[in-house]
């Protein structure tokens, strides 16, 4: 990151100090998320959308770089073109792309 | 401390809420129309909730000292069936006329639909042929990004629409520079669960500037929180941000936008 682009008022120690143990502790519940998930007996081969999503998403957080929120808002993103008619039949959203493919 | 919630939904929220937004510091707020949490069975039931807008919630609202404007449309997940949502449309410029409308919305996509789509190029052309300002909502979650790029295309489109007049709401980190960079205004909406918290909302003017973004906490019906503009200040304030910064984003930026509106006139001067 270049000079200009330190826009956090606080220094990086003060930012640690005020949000490691609130985001550590985010990170334990994905992963105990993730351990529940497998504990629980899948009703189909196919691996759920959502949680191939996230396994991407997973893989931004560790890749180097700027804007890892954005990218994983894009991970999550619906990229397809076409536009259905009417909502009659569809259904809310649910947080990733539907035929997200593992 | 003195702030403006753009963003609120008050029909949905209680009366001790506007007293505990009067404490915190909150002198005024805009109310879009929105979907009340069921369909509604006739156009008759928008007027009712029109009436609601512009006559109840005023009165309500300045029992605390916190002035209330609003802004009128049929929204997105009603507008899906565009026969009805015509006949909505049609009861519209009379409420226009009332003293604290400021403008079209909340309009937008809900589910990214043609006939959405259909309802909202017809909203826009509402708003150009009365001259009004517009509020706009984003779908969430995985259509977001769609959504966004769909409605601005249909703004432009349009032809006649100044992005300065259009606040684009609901903007995350994926969206947000696609909206600033086509000159619309961005609205970040702060939401325990399935939107921004203020500390995202902190991070995103980190790295995307003040300039022409507000935050609200589109307090409704669902789990959301009336007083999400405050703390989003006071995450600022912790980090270490200027009182002038954190007064730009949570009063200026606001009134600046919704000044554009002559119905938009703050008793009190921040
Ligand atoms: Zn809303």
């Amino acid at each position: 990151m270049s000079q200009e682009s330190y826009s956090c008022p606080k220094n990086r120690a003060d930012v640690i100090d005020a949000y490691f143990l609130e985001h550590r502790a985010k990170l334990i519940d994905l992963a105990a998320f993730l351990d529940r998930v497998d504990r629980a007996k899948p009703e189909s081969e196919e691996a759920d959308c959502r949680m191939v999503a996230m396994k991407k998403a997973l893989q931004v957080l560790l890749a180097p770089g700027p804007f890892r929120a954005r990218r994983v808002q894009e991970v999550f993103s619906d990229y397809g073109r076409d536009l259905p008619d009417s909502t009659e039949g569809m259904k809310g959203a649910i947080g990733a792309p539907t035929g997200e493919k593992a | 401390m003195r702030y403006i919630d753009p963003h609120i939904h008050m029909v949905s929220r209680s009366t001790d809420d506007y007293q505990r937004m009067a404490l915190a510091g909150c002198i005024a707020v805009t109310e879009p129309a929105f979907w009340a949490g069921y369909d509604r069975s006739s156009a008759q039931g928008f007027f009712d909730y029109f009436r609601l807008l512009t006559e109840v919630e005023p009165r309500r609202a300045a029992q605390y000292g916190i002035q209330h404007f609003t802004w009128l449309c049929i929204n997105p997940k009603e507008a899906d069936d565009p026969g009805f949502a015509r006949e909505v449309i049609k009861i519209i410029p009379e409420f226009l006329k009332c003293p604290t409308v400021l403008g079209i919305g909340e309009i937008g996509l809900n589910k990214n639909t043609k006939n959405e789509l259909t309802i909202l190029e017809e909203q826009i052309e509402l708003a150009a042929n009365h001259d009004q300002l517009i509020l706009v909502h984003t779908p969430h979650l995985e259509d977001k990004r769609k959504g966004t790029l769909l409605i601005m295309d249909a703004l432009q489109n349009q032809g006649q629409i100044d992005p300065g007049r259009v606040l684009i709401d609901h903007v995350e980190e994926h969206t947000v520079e696609l909206v600033l960079d086509r000159g619309f205004w961005a609205g970040m909406t702060l939401y325990p669960d399935t939107k921004c918290t203020p500390q995202r909302a902190a991070d995103i003017i980190e790295v995307y500037g003040n300039e022409r973004i507000w935050m609200n906490s589109a307090g409704d019906w669902g789990p959301s929180d009336p007083l999400a503009v405050p703390k989003a200040r006071l995450e600022m304030t912790r980090r270490g941000h200027s009182s002038a910064s954190i007064d730009k984003v949570t009063l200026e930026n606001p009134q600046d936008f919704l000044s554009q509106s002559p119905r938009f006139q703050l008793t009190e001067s921040p």
